[in-house]
């Protein structure tokens, strides 16, 4: 795989070759965990490996929930205080799986931020950011319906406002909408098919992983410089790389324990932090909370959600422009979906031929604007839609926007530049020395003397 | 090419089109009944009329029931109230139409959205409508709540007025009229 040169399994014992004839699944295994590396990855690297442990980590917690949980609206809350209070060590895992989803969300906000500044979105990594893109849609989901699950007064609410979304398709919302609750409002049926879904989802999520790192294995990982492995020889790829395994698995080990003993602090002394005291209040379809607000995750898309209202001019536009098909309701909705489908385009909207921000001057402070204005966006979603917030939400969407439809496409035509270097080799070199041959091997001869 | 191969060509082209047509139709069917099943069941449907008795709602409170899921106001309005929401002209409204359902399409005055009692007279003081606000479905806070003397919706600030008429926010029309009417002094038939 990845066309970079390298040593392939070799079955020697006489079962290893034969069971290679048959189903050559050691030698996928092999292939897979020893591909090479390039070998200038930073810290930012460690994400994925951190989101296939949250996967694993989220898949083994709900299957244990369920065999506790009952999924009726007379019963849910009363079953979820049972795992809290009764099942043996139940409370432990019921946090590990409510603030796991929260790690989950860094991980993943880490990952994709790392990939849109190392441009690892960039041909030919396009498919595997596509993809990306559906995993973090599914996780999206699969986070809403899994906070519907409780039933406490959050779960029942933002339930009904983020279905309340589909009603505002123009024709066939109404329809849509009674057909994803099954009754006029979020019931009992609503609660059924949510939990068989988020039980569902994480399965598709773990498929569209083993695509996701089938893609990059294909084309090779991406790198800080950008620069690509070189695949002249086994020499030249030998000098640019070092195998996943052990020097990457090890590293990403390294982290991923680091990380742990922040998240079973967060697990152990202050479980509820990210949470919202009113999911403790059982869900009462005729009282809304004082403030709803989505988990903290989704506060950036909610404020651009609500961003949107009839005193935009852009809505009044849209709205003048498709004959009040599109109003305020409905075009709030489109921002919130949009915004995602633009980071998504990324790959064709960013005009640059060079991968790395590290070499891109301008590319830089639109870049950290666009981290700072994502955080300016989650605190705003978290406020209350009155006086100045709803302003700041707007600027903060508008910048979301412009970002990827007007600044990527046009810094790559007015960006000079910085040179890169030539070779992952040299940009390793002149940041770790030429300490010795080492593993992975050299090109040039001063890094080897022994020559 | 020869005419012997045309009509094999035409042949073969009409299987084709024929078997991918009846494999649609037959894959379409298998599928609906898997779409079908989550549209709402026999017995969701079936819950669709709802006595309400409104004795004990003093002037100036309001009386809030669950019907098919969703919560009803039923306001039994103050004089003030009343006179408030007949004072606002209808090219002041955010949604002109009346969305009641008991008069058709009709402009959104106070008269049009408020209930006749049981001799038929509309003195404006019953307003029944159901509790959810139009933006995305959450239950506006009532009792004068809000800048226009109505309900005010907590999740993203739609203010509406006496008359349950959206006046500002992101919601885009007034709050929806159930049908209903009196079917005593003091019962309500809602549905």
């Amino acid at each position: 795989m990845s066309g970079i040169p390298h040593d392939h399994y070799e079955p020697k014992a006489n079962w290893e070759k034969s069971l290679q004839k048959r189903l050559p699944i050691v030698g996928l295994i092999y292939d897979t965990i020893m591909i090479p590396t390039p070998k200038n990855l930073n810290w930012m690297w460690i994400w994925g490996i951190v989101l296939v442990f949250c996967l694993v980590l989220q898949i083994v917690t709900g299957i244990i929930l369920v065999m506790h949980y009952t999924p009726h609206v007379d019963l849910a809350f009363a079953s979820v205080e049972h795992i809290m209070r009764n099942v043996n060590g139940g409370w432990a895992i019921r946090y590990i799986h409510q603030n796991g989803a929260s790690l989950f969300f860094i991980a993943v906000y880490l990952h994709i931020f790392r990939g849109l500044y190392y441009g690892s979105y960039k041909a030919p990594r396009e498919i595997t950011w596509i993809i990306g893109m559906l995993i973090y849609l599914l996780m999206m989901g699969t986070a809403f319906m899994g906070y519907v699950l409780p039933w406490g007064q959050m779960s029942f609410w933002g339930a009904t406002v983020i279905t309340g979304l589909f009603g505002a398709i123009p024709f066939v919302g109404d329809a849509i909408q009674t057909w994803l609750l099954g009754g006029p409002a979020v019931d009992n049926a609503t609660l059924n098919r949510f939990l068989s879904l988020h039980y569902l989802l994480p399965f598709i999520i773990l498929g569209l992983v083993i695509v996701h790192v089938w893609a990059f294995h294909t084309t090779g990982n991406n790198n800080p410089t950008g620069v690509e492995v070189r695949r002249t020889s086994k020499k030249e790829a030998e000098a640019d790389t070092l195998p996943f395994w052990p020097y990457f698995v090890i590293k990403d080990l390294f982290a991923l324990a680091v990380i742990l003993v922040a998240f079973f602090a967060i697990v152990g002394f202050m479980p509820n932090y990210l949470g919202h005291p009113d999911n403790y209040i059982e869900a009462n379809p005729l009282v809304t909370p004082a403030h709803i607000v989505p988990e903290w995750y989704f506060l950036p898309f909610y404020a651009i959600l609500r961003a949107f209202d009839g005193d935009v001019w852009v809505v009044i536009l849209a709205s003048f422009l498709t004959g009040g098909i599109i109003d305020a309701k409905f075009f709030g909705v489109l921002a919130m979906f949009g915004a995602i489908l633009v980071m998504a385009l990324a790959p064709w909207l960013d005009t640059s031929s060079v991968r790395s921000g590290r070499y891109r001057p301008m590319f830089k402070w639109w870049f950290w604007l666009f981290i700072v204005n994502f955080f300016v966006l989650m605190w705003a979603g978290a406020m209350p839609a009155e006086g100045i917030y709803p302003y700041i939400a707007l600027i903060g969407s508008a910048y979301w926007f412009a970002y990827f439809l007007v600044i990527l496409p046009l810094l790559g035509v007015i960006e000079k530049p910085l040179p890169q270097p030539d070779t992952i080799e040299e940009d390793f070199n002149e940041h770790y020395g030429k300490g010795g041959d080492g593993h992975g091997g050299a090109t040039s001869p001063a890094a080897s003397p022994a020559e | 090419m020869s005419h012997a191969e045309d009509h094999s060509g035409d042949r073969r082209d009409f299987l084709y089109y024929a078997t991918a047509g009846v494999g649609a139709v037959t894959v379409g069917a298998g599928v609906w009944p898997l779409i079908n099943q989550m549209n709402p069941s026999a017995d969701v449907q079936a819950a669709s009329q709802m006595r309400v008795d409104v004795g004990g709602v003093a002037v100036g409170t309001q009386l809030t029931v669950l019907f098919l899921g969703k919560p009803v106001f039923i306001r039994h309005r103050s004089e003030e109230e009343i006179a408030e929401a007949r004072a606002v002209a209808v090219d002041d409204l955010v949604d002109p139409i009346a969305r009641n359902p008991n008069l058709g399409d009709v402009p959104a005055t106070d008269e049009n959205r408020s209930m006749p009692d049981f001799s038929g007279e509309n003195t404006g003081e019953w307003l029944v409508q159901v509790g959810v606000c139009t933006h995305l479905g959450c239950v506006p806070i009532g009792d004068g709540a809000g800048d226009f003397g109505g309900w005010f919706c907590p999740c993203h600030g739609s203010h509406y007025d006496a008359a349950g008429r959206i006046r500002r926010g992101p919601a885009p029309e007034n709050l929806p009229i159930p049908v209903a009417e009196f079917v005593d002094e003091t019962t309500i038939l809602l549905g």
